[in-house]
């Protein structure tokens, strides 16, 4: 249900950039989707037909590139790689790890018409 | 028109179907004038998330300007977060206004719970919706007619996935679990318990009863949120309760 609200949100935006840029039709919507984020790319897959059709979207093509997740170490201030929002700090084993990326869901660019 | 947000003014959707009308039009005859509406490119770098995001901004602006001291309660159904609610209003509503906002996909039931508590309380059926988001809120902000110097509950859709994402303009977003859920839900639901500044473990007067170790529940709470503060209570039973209102008391006052 979360992924097609936030569908729903990505339909939105293209309106109204379709109204300012001034464009009719996307033929291909690219989002960056960061791992840490609370989305399952697969469902956004799933629904972004559903969502789309009847709008200026209807079949356009998905991108969707996904943003590996970064943290950083309170007690050692290395930078790792985050699989989940709970990895511990590869380096010292310190729990206490700031992401600093991969919670990002944005819309990136479009091919439009 | 809406006061608040305008949301009634000729939305997009509307605006945009002459366009889109046009469109078929111009596909309709054959594509003798060369292509000159080819493709380009658009850069929009814009959150998914932006409009209930601008939303949550201007309730946010507004309960700053009202000294209302909103939370966000999360969980799965169940946790007890409207006992929680019922029995803080009990403890703490002579000492400032309280109003409640009481998500649900149906029923008036919480509402009517709060209600007969002699506190003002507002139900949003979010229907198929899971989550509460900031732009219903808002409204029901100003249906209430919540007072200046307030504290404002919001209780959100049982669910421990989606309401995370959706900023409504809290000031935190307290999260209650409780012992009979298991203890490695934080770790399971990671982005609720990342999300949220205080996390309530609920229903301790069942500790016995069930296998739940609370030191390794605020492990994995501090391993995917190490700043998240935590308090033990029982809601029905009372145990511990005055860590809950004096939190309450606490950060409230230097609103
Ligand atoms: N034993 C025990 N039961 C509790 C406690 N707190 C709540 N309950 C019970 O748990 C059940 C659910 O409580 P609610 O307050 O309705 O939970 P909720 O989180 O508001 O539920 P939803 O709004 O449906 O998500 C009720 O039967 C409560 O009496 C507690 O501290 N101890
Ligand atoms: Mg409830
Ligand atoms: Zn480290």
């Amino acid at each position: 249900m979360h992924e097609l609200s936030l569908l729903e949100n990505v339909r939105g935006i293209l309106e109204d950039h379709a109204l300012k840029q001034n464009f009719r039709r996307v033929t291909k919507v690219t989002l960056e989707i960061g791992k840490l984020s609370c989305v399952e790319p697969e469902a956004l897959r799933f629904g972004f037909d559903v969502v789309m059709k009847d709008s200026l979207a209807e079949n356009a093509e998905l991108i969707i590139a996904e943003l590996a997740g970064l943290g950083v170490c309170r007690q050692c201030q290395q930078q790792i790689e985050m699989e989940t929002l709970y990895d511990p700090c590869g380096y010292c084993g310190s729990s206490l790890v700031t992401v600093i990326q991969g919670s990002e869901m944005r819309i990136k660019d479009l091919i439009v018409i | 028109m809406c006061g608040i947000c305008g949301c009634g003014q000729t939305n997009t959707t509307a605006k945009l179907k002459p366009v889109l009308g046009q469109r078929q039009h111009l596909l309709k005859h054959d594509h003798s004038h060369n292509d000159n509406h080819s493709e380009r490119l658009v850069k929009v770098e814009q959150d998914l998330l932006s409009k209930n995001n601008a939303y949550a901004a201007q309730n946010r602006t507004y309960f700053q300007q009202h000294h209302i001291f909103t939370l966000n309660l999360v969980s799965s159904p169940g946790a007890g977060k409207t006992t929680l609610l019922v029995e803080t209003i009990k403890v703490l509503k002579d000492r400032f206004p309280i109003a409640v906002i009481e998500g649900d996909q149906q029923t008036e039931r919480d509402a009517d719970r709060i209600r007969a508590t002699g506190v003002p309380a507002l139900q949003i059926n979010t229907g198929r919706a899971c989550h509460l988001d900031a732009h219903g809120t808002g409204h029901a902000v100003m249906e209430l007619g919540v007072k200046d110097y307030s504290l404002l509950a919001i209780e959100n859709v049982g669910n421990l996935v989606c309401p995370s994402s959706f900023d409504l303009g809290e000031a935190h977003k307290v999260v209650v679990l409780s012992v009979t859920e298991g203890d490695d839900k934080p770790i399971k639901y990671p982005d609720m318990f990342h999300a949220a500044d205080l996390m309530i473990i609920n229903k301790t007067d069942l500790l016995p009863y069930v296998d739940f170790d609370e030191a390794r529940c605020i492990q994995y709470a501090r391993q995917v949120n190490p700043d998240i503060q935590i308090i033990q209570l029982s809601a029905t039973k009372g145990d511990n309760f005055s860590a809950w209102t004096d939190w309450l008391v606490e950060n409230l006052s230097p609103q």
